[in-house]
């Protein structure tokens, strides 16, 4: 007896169909990371010599891109491993003050209920949409108004601001999923409010706070327009994104570039694999309100 | 919140509507404002405005197109669950996780014109007899037809990133699809075809038109991907480079804001049509 082909099961070409879909997306969106990969452990030379050659031979195989990205130039290097530790200063301090912030603000959106309690949360939502490009100008002005151009500082302070809508949007999801109930609970057995919020909020929203944590962090850490804007004059304060393509206006050899990429990629991927799951939930939840 | 949103909003107008430059800034807050309209009507008879508002236009409703797309059919094509399925959407989220300068040097490496892969392939196994500069031409024949080459590329790349978090979004909603109603329709008679078209798709609807809106204003205002691609070579001069260049290339604030506010103005002007657009549809049906 032949099973029955249940009435939701695909028909074969359908199958094949899909196959061939899920292959290719994979070779375009995986492809070119593992190109990247792949020339980053090869000489120049031999690139140039052989572009298509895209496996190195064992012998072939190349670190010194990575060393020679990362070493300071007095060491004979391009000052990478300085970048990405200005980078590491910033976007941690960003994600500490950001997530405070964002915390007692997303608790707000999502519970208090206050006066204008609407029209701040269309404000939020309003600075999430609205051109970054556009309040550029005006940042731009302040801090060079306030001596802070050319200071990690001023950047901190940029990155703060434009990262606490993000993560008050999708912290507040967190927040409103909890259950009310047991914060009532609580404030009737006698806690203070920031007892309440210490001892009991936070313990059950740490998923969430976790997820937006790390989503602040590869933002920060992304970031290239305003690292351009505060610090393209003084080369010791680049960031990593900033420093690569800084770099890239030079003659250093596209292998060098390629193995910083890499190297500032690593992190954010390692991050985001940890994470992926409460990540994805809080990028998607509320999609549709 | 205050220092960060609405300080610099009334900041974009103060200078928008005055003569402010870069060597100004020490000076400023301590003169009167001359306002004036001057930035404005030089933005507006500026051919290049124009042109950069044309380009803009082009690229975000093309990204927006590519974008929402391939998100879903990735969506569809990974909804039945198969072994690996977990992996395969996780490899496929990479180049949306991707630092954007990290993307930028990988696929400049693979479109450079001497050791790229796209080149060196093309010129070895597709008989092409010069190498193409994929990103500083403004225009490239195909078969006879001009097409802008360079704002092509750029269109990809920003799909090629961007994609993956349509393919999510699209992902999560297709998790509240009840099955019911599917098996309902298949023990009809209903095929596959028709389930996805008639019983999925309405559903998805809702999702979709968000991200092609997040998707829309996004790409209006996207400079990090055109800057470092190209610079704004091969026409790819879009509105965000614009205000770029007034600021920091002519050192003109006043300028800049003008244009960033007009592009703001425009942009808000596009979603009051699409809100009355969709609310029409909605009253029709």
């Amino acid at each position: 007896m032949s099973r029955r082909r249940s009435a939701l099961a695909p028909r074969p070409a359908a199958r094949v169909g899909r196959f061939i879909i899920v292959a290719l997306a994979l070779v375009i969106s995986i492809g070119p990371v593992l190109y990247g990969v792949l020339l980053s452990l090869r000489p120049y030379s031999a690139i140039v010599r052989a572009p298509l050659d895209l496996f190195p031979s064992l012998d072939e195989i190349d670190l010194s891109a990575y060393t020679t990205a990362m070493l300071d130039e007095s060491q004979g290097g391009f000052g990478l491993g300085r970048f990405v530790l200005n980078s590491l200063i910033v976007a941690f301090g960003t994600v500490v003050l950001s997530i405070v912030v964002s915390i007692l603000g997303a608790y707000a959106a999502a519970r208090l209920r206050y006066r204008g309690r609407g029209g701040v949360n269309a404000v939020i939502l309003g600075v999430y949409l609205f051109p970054g490009i556009v309040l550029a100008v005006p940042l731009f002005v302040l801090l060079a108004r306030a001596g802070l151009t050319g200071s990690l500082v001023g950047l901190f302070f940029v990155y703060v601001a434009i990262t606490v809508p993000v993560s008050i949007y999708m912290m507040r999801n967190y927040f409103l999923a909890l259950p009310e109930s047991v914060e009532e609970a609580a404030i009737i057995d006698g806690a203070s409010m920031p007892q309440m919020l210490r001892s009991v909020v936070l313990p059950i929203a740490l998923p969430g706070i976790v997820a937006t944590a790390i989503y602040v962090f590869m933002i920060a850490w992304n970031e290239y327009f305003y690292a351009l804007l505060f610090l393209v004059q003084d080369r010791a304060l680049w960031t990593a994104p900033l420093g690569i393509s800084q770099l890239s206006d030079f003659n250093v050899p596209v292998t060098v570039l390629l193995a910083g990429s890499i190297a500032i990629t690593v992190p954010v991927v390692v991050l985001f694999f940890f994470a992926q799951r409460y990540l994805v939930d809080g990028l998607t939840s509320g999609a549709e309100k | 919140m205050l220092f960060a949103s609405i300080l610099p909003l009334i900041l974009v107008f103060v200078f928008a509507f005055s003569e402010v430059r870069l060597v100004d800034i020490p000076r400023l807050g301590t003169e009167p404002i001359d306002w004036t309209l001057d930035n404005f009507t030089r933005a507006l008879n500026n051919p290049s405005f124009w042109q950069a508002l044309g380009t803009t236009l082009l690229y975000s409703t093309l990204t927006m197109i590519g974008s929402v797309g391939v998100g879903l059919v990735l969506a569809l094509a990974l909804r039945r669950p198969f072994r690996g399925r977990g992996l395969v959407r996780a490899l496929l989220l990479v180049p949306f996780v991707l630092p954007v300068i990290a993307a930028v040097t990988i696929w400049q490496t693979m479109l450079n014109p001497q050791y790229g892969l796209v080149n060196t392939f093309g010129r070895e196994f597709l008989g092409w007899e010069t190498a193409v500069g994929f990103l500083n031409t403004t225009s490239y024949e195909v078969w006879g037809i001009p097409i802008p080459l360079s704002l092509l590329v750029v269109v990809l790349f920003e799909i090629w990133t961007s994609a993956p978090l349509s393919f999510l979004f699209i992902t999560a909603r297709l998790q509240g699809v009840a099955p019911g109603i599917e098996e309902a329709a298949a023990l009809d008679g209903a095929n596959g075809a028709q389930i996805v078209t008639r019983i999925v798709m309405p559903q998805l609807k809702g999702v979709i038109l968000l991200l092609c809106l997040l998707r829309f204003i996004w790409s209006f205002q996207s400079f990090n991907e055109v800057y470092l691609l190209t610079e704004g070579a091969g026409g790819t001069q879009v509105m965000a480079l614009k205000v770029y260049t007034e600021l920091i290339t002519r050192a003109d604030i006043g300028s800049a804001a003008a244009y960033g506010l007009l592009m703001s103005v425009i942009l808000v002007a596009l979603l009051a049509v699409y809100v009355a657009l969709s609310r029409r549809k909605v009253d029709v049906e």
